[in-house]
């Protein structure tokens, strides 16, 4: 009989080597199966693998199932759901951990109806309930403004979980661990979908995700005029990147690729300084993780008070020149 | 035979409600409104039914039909799909499916009631409901009916028997095409849903939707049992911890705010 106690995650590999949210992933699975008295293993499937299973060794997993095969050339997100879903029926797992991203976002439903289980989206924090063993996780809903916190009636479930929500573990090369290669032979037809074309129109400089401070504006700008002029003062005598709320994006002041909140980007930088945002809970699930916020707003009512750290109340027009001013001053 | 698009909506709470406005019930753990806000189609819905008629504006011999299950329905509410311009549409109503937040429920029950209406061609969703934010019961359906899916578009297009996404990614796009049949999930970037206008209200006011219960389309209580259960619900408590900086006058309140980042080492 196969044993379904494993904690297994769904490894990926970003430029050659773990991605970030998979060095996440291991921490979060490590404290699992820690706390199951159980080992913990991660699946890589790439074209080709290079070092990092080592890697996922050395960041946390007691075992390595790798999965090297040609259809898995640029990652169609169907050849890499039929390669997990075989690794998934030769090594069973108790939980399954997938990063939500572009790929978790595509394959965890369809996994989780293969393999006839739960899936629990977004989750911010896992535990496992010591009376029965099941994982417990906890997600944001309604936009952000209530937590549920969910579990799976069956013996096994598979969790997206949002990204740093967690520390990767200190990277250590003396642990060991088992690496085994498992034959993928997959079958081209299972890819239903073709790219025909990638497009980039992303915004210069740094990237919202990489960026420890942000300056982001809303509707209470009134117009995209401040994201050439004023915000973008600010921007740029702090080094910093502009993001945008849904409003202004879809107002089209500014493209998709300035937004942060539930359907846009997840920042966590230092510094989230925020201008004529109100603080709706679909725009905080995206930055609720900064360090420090600061609130800009001439009501002084809006829930972003809420989550500021600092805040001014008052027009971004006659606030916002002067911060900047004294920000060059200060040098 | 026509292009058949079938566009699945999804009545929910109003998300522009304030919290002031809700209480979670912690019986039942559901999201219950205190004051008489209406529901609303879920937003990303009618991005996917402004999608459809799109095709259908575009293509000779297009059907849309407009496809929800839930257990209470606010026909005003819900009329709207018709009145902007779709052909029919069916509920799936029942008990049974109130507070249903499983993924891999309503999939089935979409499913179910999709193998009853017949021949389909294109699927259209909102990538995701403001309400439980899954983005995953698309995903599945498209598994459960053996078709492929693209989600998180911004521009559809149809052609000779294929359909061409624009699909949105972290910096840009991506131009994905599938055979027919095909689900697809369309995001708020395609464009503002259209408003009905006169002539598809007065048709949508001569319309009944077809309703169906759990039994009808083949299902029973037990094969809607939720995977997930849900043991807590809550709104987290979050305690101010503002500063707010004043100054003599807005301007003075920009440096001292300087100031203070610069103290807070921050800047």
């Amino acid at each position: 009989m196969t044993n379904k106690q494993d904690v297994l995650i769904a490894g990926e590999i970003q430029e050659g080597q773990l991605s970030q949210g998979t060095k996440e992933l291991l921490a979060h699975g490590r404290a699992l199966a820690d706390t199951l008295g159980e080992e913990l293993s991660l699946a890589l499937l790439a074209e080709e693998v290079g070092d990092a299973p080592k890697e996922a060794i050395a960041f946390g997993a007691d075992k390595a199932y790798v999965m090297a095969d040609p259809l898995l050339k640029n990652m169609p997100p169907e050849a890499y759901l039929g390669g997990l879903e075989k690794i998934l029926t030769q090594y069973p797992a108790k939980v399954v951990l997938i990063a939500k991203g572009p790929m978790g976002s595509e394959i965890a439903g369809r996994l989780a109806f293969r393999l006839d289980t739960g899936i629990a989206q977004d989750c911010i924090n896992l535990r496992i309930d010591s009376s029965n063993k099941r994982l417990i996780a906890e997600r944001p809903v309604y936009g952000g403004s209530c937590i549920a916190s969910v579990t799976c009636s069956g013996d096994s479930i598979v969790a997206v979980v949002r990204g740093k929500t967690i520390e990767p573990l200190e990277r250590d090369d003396s642990r060991k661990g088992k690496i085994s290669e498992i034959t993928g032979n997959l079958n081209p037809s299972i890819i239903q979908t073709k790219i025909t074309n990638e497009v980039e129109e992303a915004s210069e400089g740094i990237r919202l995700e990489d960026a420890s401070i942000i300056v982001a504006g809303g509707r209470g700008l009134g117009g995209p005029e401040p994201f050439e002029g004023e915000l973008l003062a600010l921007a740029k005598a702090l080094g910093a990147p502009l993001g945008a709320s849904r409003a202004v994006v879809d107002a089209g002041w500014v493209p998709y690729s300035y937004q942060i909140g539930l359907t846009g980007k997840t920042v966590t930088p230092d510094l989230y300084i925020t201008i004529g945002i109100s603080g709706a809970s679909q725009h905080m699930a995206g930055c609720s993780g900064s360090k420090v916020i600061v609130a800009i707003n001439k009501d002084g009512e809006a829930n972003i008070f809420k989550d500021a750290r600092y805040g001014v109340v008052g027009d971004w027009k006659k606030v916002l020149p002067a911060l900047t001013e004294q920000v060059k001053k200060l040098g | 035979m026509p292009l058949h698009i079938i566009a699945t909506i999804k009545q929910v709470m109003d998300p522009e409600t304030p919290v002031s406005s809700y209480k979670v019930d912690s019986e039942s753990k559901q999201v219950v409104p205190t004051t008489q806000i209406p529901p609303v189609i879920n937003g990303f819905d009618e991005n996917g039914l402004e999608a459809a008629l799109r095709i259908k504006d575009t293509m000779e011999d297009v059907k849309v039909t407009v496809l929800s299950a839930g257990s209470h329905f606010v026909m005003d509410v819900m009329k709207k799909a018709l009145s902007m311009g779709t052909d029919e549409m069916v509920l799936v109503q029942d008990d049974a499916l109130s507070n249903i937040s499983d993924s891999m429920v309503t999939a089935s029950v979409l499913a179910s009631a999709i193998k009853k209406i017949g021949h389909f061609d294109i699927i259209i969703s909102g990538r995701q409901a403001s309400d439980w934010d899954n983005a995953q019961v698309p995903l599945i359906l498209a598994e459960m009916l053996g078709v492929p899916c693209i989600t998180v578009t911004r521009k559809v297009e149809v052609k000779d028997n294929e359909i061409i996404c624009q699909h949105i990614t972290d910096n840009g796009y991506q131009v994905i095409s599938a055979q027919l049949p095909a689900v697809i999930t369309v995001s708020n970037e395609l464009g503002e849903p259209r408003y009905p206008n006169i002539r598809n209200i007065m048709a949508a006011a001569r319309k009944s939707p077809t309703t169906w219960t759990l039994d009808d389309i083949g299902l029973s209580t037990e094969k809607i049992t939720p995977k997930l259960e849900i043991l807590d619900l809550y709104v987290p408590e979050k305690e101010s911890q503002c500063e707010i900086i004043a100054g003599d006058d807005e301007e003075d309140a920009g440096r001292k705010l300087a100031m203070k980042l610069r103290d807070a080492k921050l800047i």
